[in-house]
């Protein structure tokens, strides 16, 4: 390969690698390297096996059109028993509702504001501050959600209309959660749009809230939508906080002020109580689980694939 | 177009009028509303964070510190979750970091470029979207069903690393892969091996980097509260762990466990204690999240 012109960067760099290890116990460090690379391999393994084996004895006790079947409710504490799942699935799509319609829009004004209207140190000094949103442990916005914001701010202000444990506490809270999120990985994409494209605008007289939406928003959408697909991941595999405020009954509803369930929040309840081994209760523990996986995986990957591609467009 | 006629009469009048004069207003207001909208979370965290003050801080004693828990709100304290939250994290650290800067190691300097480091890639990038309480259900079925830990130190740190797993991989292939290739390459032509190239030249300086992943991620395990629910760490525990290798096997609880604990119960005493947990929690994390930005400025500029 090296004869085939000069070396460049990565000639090289193949080179070096392919260059023997002279002293023998260097290749017991390899060795031990490709191990601790395996763990992940093996984790995913292990991840999709624990799951998917204990599903399968699951789905010989239900039926898997049992399961899916809109019409059945999720009823697992008294006989007659029922799993229907979409009560599950629709709990999750109602915080992942609520939530994105508070974050999206103040994630995204942050993710303009920081990327196109911030001198350098205000970004420097707002950016970690931001995403110190991200860290705050989960069960500390439960907390919050449950006692701050249901009980002495929504109870007070909505009075009968709103249940104790609502959808509403709990999005507000995830919203809050994942603000850094779309505006962090929104503004990465925003900041990768090249500054020609901005010069030309100016040229043309737009102004800055032109460019910044007119310009520069269209150009990095597809980093956006990549945002919003790891913000939605976020939520729907988040489970203190809809645990603790989102309540736990199973609810095919939309509407924010019902106290519902989500697959998280079963998943929970089914961990703290003591199910025993091999019973439906504890198998159905890893159907909705493998459920919950499925989804997120899917949703990560085309995060993953949307970004690839949008960095090919312009490097 | 009409807007370049327009911005040329703007420049040289400086005043403009009508529809661009519309459109400067619009775009000088937008700078705040948009940055209110930036700091609007923020606001909300500051005044979640003082208002929890407010119910916390008169709970917040050396007998709330050093107490078990109690059924008796104004007896019951974190010694044991404190206890127990640090043994675990520091199980975590040891089980995890070594084998995250190993596999950072092998995919930045001797794995070849091919499918196999592709697929690896790709899969810690999946493993790191994966959500924490899927690692509860790994830990319960590895750890604590299948090698029958039961739900002890050792099972909860053991979840916790594979969760950080991910992450801490990630910061340490970025952070290796900053090391400029011409320090490699000095090492080499000197006549190092590749191991002694790492070892003496990579490593340390990706050091920076890998400490602020590392303390980043402990931040994050020392949060998380569902993993550690899910195998079994809800529980009552009024004894401290023991410090030997017996201890490893000991129930626990964590800090996080416990604020969740007071804040489900019904009784309005117990939220003034999970006022004062959470306090306790949030110094915790973020004098590691400050931490992790000295260091890494520190150890950048030497």
């Amino acid at each position: 390969m090296a004869l085939a012109g000069p070396p460049d960067g990565s000639d090289l760099a193949d080179a070096l690698r392919k260059r023997p290890l002279r002293r023998p116990g260097e290749n017991l460090i390899v060795v031990a390297l490709v191990l601790c690379a395996a763990v992940s391999i093996a984790t995913t393994f292990a991840i999709i096996y624990v799951l998917f084996s204990d599903a399968i004895g699951f789905f010989r006790e239900i039926s898997f059109w049992h399961f899916f079947n809109p019409g059945n409710e999720w009823q697992t504490l008294f006989d007659p028993r029922s799993f229907g799942v979409w009560e599950l699935v629709l709990g999750t799509v109602n915080v992942t509702l609520w939530s994105m319609v508070i974050a999206l829009p103040l994630g995204l004004a942050a993710a303009v504001y920081l990327s196109e209207y911030a001198h350098v140190q205000t970004r420097r000094f707002l950016k970690p501050l931001l995403e110190l949103l991200a860290g705050v442990p989960t069960v500390v916005y439960a907390y919050f959600a449950l006692t701050f914001i249901s009980d002495d701010v929504l109870l007070p202000l909505l009075g009968g209309n709103v249940s104790f444990f609502n959808s509403l506490s709990a999005s507000i809270m995830l919203g809050v959660m994942i603000l850094p999120i779309i505006a962090s990985v929104s503004e990465d994409a925003m900041a990768s749009v090249p500054r020609d494209l901005r010069e030309a605008a100016y040229g043309l007289g737009a102004t800055r809230l032109e460019v910044a939406f007119r310009v520069v928003f269209p150009a990095a959408i597809s980093g956006i939508m990549a945002a919003i697909l790891l913000a939605i991941a976020r939520v729907i595999g988040e489970t203190m906080i809809v645990a603790v405020a989102a309540g736990s009954t199973p609810n095919l509803s939309l509407s924010p002020l019902e106290s519902i369930q989500t697959m998280t929040g079963y998943m929970l309840q089914v961990a703290l109580g003591d199910a025993a081994r091999g019973t439906t209760d504890y198998t159905s523990l890893f159907a909705v689980g493998a459920l919950l996986f499925l989804m997120t995986f899917v949703l990560n990957v085309a995060a993953q694939i949307i970004v690839r591609r949008f960095r090919e467009a312009y490097e | 177009m009409s807007a370049a006629e327009t911005t040329t009469q703007a420049a040289v009048t400086l005043q403009a009028e009508g529809s661009v004069a519309r459109r400067q207003t619009w775009s000088r207001a937008s700078r705040w509303i948009l940055l209110v909208a930036t700091l609007l979370g923020l606001v909300v965290l500051v005044i979640l964070g003082i208002d929890n003050a407010i119910v916390g801080i008169p709970s917040l004693d050396w007998d709330f510190l050093s107490n078990y828990p109690s059924r008796f709100a104004e007896r019951a304290g974190i010694r044991s979750s404190i206890l127990g939250s640090v043994w675990v994290l520091v199980f975590t650290v040891i089980l995890a970091i070594p084998v995250a800067v190993g596999a950072a190691v092998w995919m930045e300097e001797f794995a070849p470029q091919n499918a196999i480091l592709t697929t690896v890639r790709l899969n810690i990038a999946n493993l790191a979207g994966v959500p924490s309480i899927i690692y509860g259900i790994l830990g319960l079925a590895v750890f604590v069903r299948l090698m029958e830990l039961g739900p002890s130190i050792l099972a909860g740190a053991l979840t916790l690393a594979l969760m950080i797993l991910p992450m801490t991989v990630i910061t340490s292939v970025e952070a290796i892969s900053q090391v400029p290739p011409s320090i490699r390459e000095g090492s080499l032509a000197l006549g190092a091996t590749r191991w002694q190239t790492v070892w003496n030249h990579v490593l340390p300086g990706a050091m920076p980097g890998i400490l602020t992943g590392t303390i980043l991620a402990v931040a994050r395990a020392a949060g998380e509260t569902a993993a550690l629910i899910m195998i079994g760490a809800f529980t009552f525990i009024a004894f401290d762990p023991s410090l030997s290798f017996g201890g490893l096997f000991d129930s626990f609880t964590t800090l996080p466990i416990q604020v969740y604990n007071w804040t489900i119960r019904p009784q309005p005493e117990f939220r003034a204690n999970a006022a004062a947990g959470i306090i306790v929690l949030m110094v915790a994390v973020i004098g590691l999240n400050a931490l992790a930005l000295v260091v890494r400025d520190r150890l950048r500029r030497n």
